[in-house]
């Protein structure tokens, strides 16, 4: 079975956000990158799904020589090898997800996993897009993933409960948070990591469809009112939602 | 030119979402001078097709099929592409819910159109569409446009109104689909619902917890308030990590984007991940023992105070303003 998973280079979430110069992007100066969250699930399955059934894990991400850092994080938790697609245009998900599904067309896997968002653009459009591209089904935000002979059952999260979707492989999935524990790099796995290869390719070029025309910092909003330290400003709150804010 | 809008439906019964994007995409269409036709995709839908009407709609393409009712990516995604393709749509609107963010880009990539998801404003500019999105957990926004012939918008749910006007007539072109078993490659075979309160993203309202609840046993507080106010129980991730609360209640950058009118937060922090999934609530009540926590650098009105005092006599009050 061959597994890959689709990983991104974020800012940390603690990272101060600055507008750069550009008035389109942020400064990236002094912001620590880290492995997108979600996409640490994502590469958890693709390990879980090696354990069980054998193959080959590969992690691919598009991006800037820093985004290696990304990839060998993904190899210390365990992944076989990595790509890069080294570019460092702008791109929108469009555009990236051409790039990926060119390259995944050459690994024919047979699960391709992405976290369900990167938390730099909250766009969770890749997976989907890269599903179609690739003429195979898709199951996004999905917390519960099983698979028996050729049959995969997943759980996906829906507004109020859970939808179970059937489907075959290959097929692309993203990962919710509540799929898996991610396990921690081992030593041994870090050690590991520095001697796995990462192949560099050049992807294929797409200008990108969605423009930033700025970037605006959100006004920060007046502190509120503090209506009182205990319980005797309770009538007042309720006052104050029913007759000033009027939502009660 | 035509602008589409994907009027979502589950058991029969729309989305308030539906209403929303409907709404919206009738006030585009009006300004740039388009045709708004909306799309249903179901099964048995036309005792609720009149609804759209007062949100706008006045052509209704229905895309029925028993195949169709419950929710395929697949199949979806065809169908409605397909429709766009027919129709020569410059513009669709999808509502950034779980079935709109599934099915949009599968959409985008068939029509090869740029996709703007989870917008929460949308202006004209000449005939651009400029749409308004939070990146960044939240931290900043950024105004986009798509340079795609055919442009695609997810926007997101309770951010655009949805105010019922009086019906206006409303015509219904049926359209059978032709699909095949190969359509319907991934496909819902059940739905689990959650029985009792409203999604936390969707509803009107959400009470929600944190670590200063002290331990699951006092949810009972959160979800009290939350009954009499008819709305959703909400929780920090540091609540779900210690298993108090299960994840499809998290609020945050790693959970749930919220947008009610009133979002009461009690004992949470407002840790800069929390506040990404709900700072664009209209109003935010802040319950806290510590005055300088940062949620209250948010909260539009706040009781700097022990919750376990606080939390009784509130849901009480509420009790006898709605007179229940
Ligand atoms: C990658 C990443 C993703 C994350 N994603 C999310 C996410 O999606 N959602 C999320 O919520 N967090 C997320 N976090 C975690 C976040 O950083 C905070 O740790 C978390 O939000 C804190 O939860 P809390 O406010 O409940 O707890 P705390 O920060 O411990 O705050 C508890 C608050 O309760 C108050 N309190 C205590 N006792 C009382 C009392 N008796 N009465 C009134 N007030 C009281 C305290 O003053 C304090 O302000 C994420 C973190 C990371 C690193």
């Amino acid at each position: 079975m061959k597994c890959i998973v689709c990983v991104n280079h974020v800012p940390d979430t603690e990272a101060k956000i600055k507008v750069g110069a550009d008035g389109k992007y942020i400064d990236k100066t002094g912001i620590n990158h880290i492995l997108n969250p979600y996409d640490e699930f994502a590469t958890e399955a693709i390990l879980q799904l090696k354990e069980k059934n054998g193959g080959e894990t590969i992690a691919i991400t598009l991006g800037g020589d820093s985004h290696k850092e990304t990839l060998r994080k993904a190899l210390a938790m365990g992944v076989d090898k990595a790509v890069l697609l080294k570019d460092d245009s702008v791109r929108d998900s469009l555009s990236v997800a051409k790039a990926l599904a060119e390259e995944l067309k050459k690994h024919s896997p047979d699960f391709i996993l992405f976290g369900k968002q990167s938390i730099d653009y909250y766009n969770e459009q890749i997976p989907g897009m890269v599903a179609a591209f690739l003429g195979v089904p898709s199951v996004t935000s999905v917390v519960k993933l099983t698979v028996e002979d050729k049959k995969v059952t997943c759980h996906r999260e829906i507004e109020g409960g859970q939808e179970v979707v059937e489907t075959t492989y290959p097929v692309v999935i993203s990962a919710q948070k509540g799929l898996n524990e991610p396990r921690y790099p081992s030593l041994k796995g870090i050690m590991a990591s520095k001697t796995k290869p990462i192949t560099e390719v050049q992807p294929i070029a797409v200008a990108p469809a969605v423009e930033t025309i700025t970037m605006i910092k959100p006004q920060s909003k007046q502190s509120g009112k503090i209506v009182g330290a205990d319980a005797t400003a309770v009538p007042e709150l309720v006052r104050l939602l029913h007759e000033e804010a009027k939502v009660i | 030119m035509k602008i589409l809008a994907f009027a979502e439906q589950r058991d029969g019964k729309f989305k308030k979402s539906a209403f929303e994007v409907t709404q919206a995409a009738a006030g585009v269409a009006t300004k740039l001078n388009a045709e708004l036709i909306t799309v249903v995709v179901g099964n048995s839908l036309d005792g609720i097709l009149s609804d759209l009407g007062k949100y706008g709609a006045n052509k209704i393409i229905a895309i029925q099929d028993a195949r169709l009712d419950r929710y395929s990516t697949t199949a979806y995604a065809k169908v409605i592409g397909e429709i766009a393709q027919k129709e020569g749509a410059a513009i669709i609107f999808f509502s950034a819910t779980q079935m709109g963010k599934d099915v949009a880009p599968r959409v985008a990539a068939k029509l090869n159109a740029g996709l703007a998801s989870d917008c929460i404003a949308i202006r004209i500019e000449g005939s651009e569409v400029i749409a308004t999105r939070p990146v960044y957990a939240g931290k900043t926004l950024i105004e986009v446009k798509i340079n795609s012939p055919v442009k695609i918008f997810a926007l997101r749910s309770n951010v655009f109104t949805a105010t019922p006007k009086d019906g206006a007539q409303v015509i219904v072109e049926n359209v059978k689909p032709e699909l095949t078993d190969a359509d319907f490659a991934s496909k819902v075979i059940d739905v689990k619902v959650a029985e009792g309160r409203p999604d936390v993203t969707e509803a009107n309202i959400v009470v929600s917890g944190g670590r200063g609840m002290k331990g699951p046993e006092h949810f009972q507080l959160i979800e009290k308030l939350a009954d009499i106010l008819g709305g959703a129980v909400g929780a920090s991730r540091a609540v779900v990590d210690a298993g108090w609360r299960t994840h499809d209640e998290q609020v945050g950058q790693t959970g749930k984007t919220v947008s009610p009118t009133l979002y009461i937060a009690c004992g949470i922090s407002g840790a800069i991940q929390h506040i990404a999934g709900m700072s664009s609530s209209k109003f935010i009540v802040a319950i806290n023992k510590d005055k300088d926590a940062p949620i209250f650098q948010l909260a539009d009105y706040g009781i700097a105070g022990d919750l376990f005092e606080i939390l009784p006599p509130l849901t009480e009050e509420f009790k006898k303003l709605l007179g229940k």
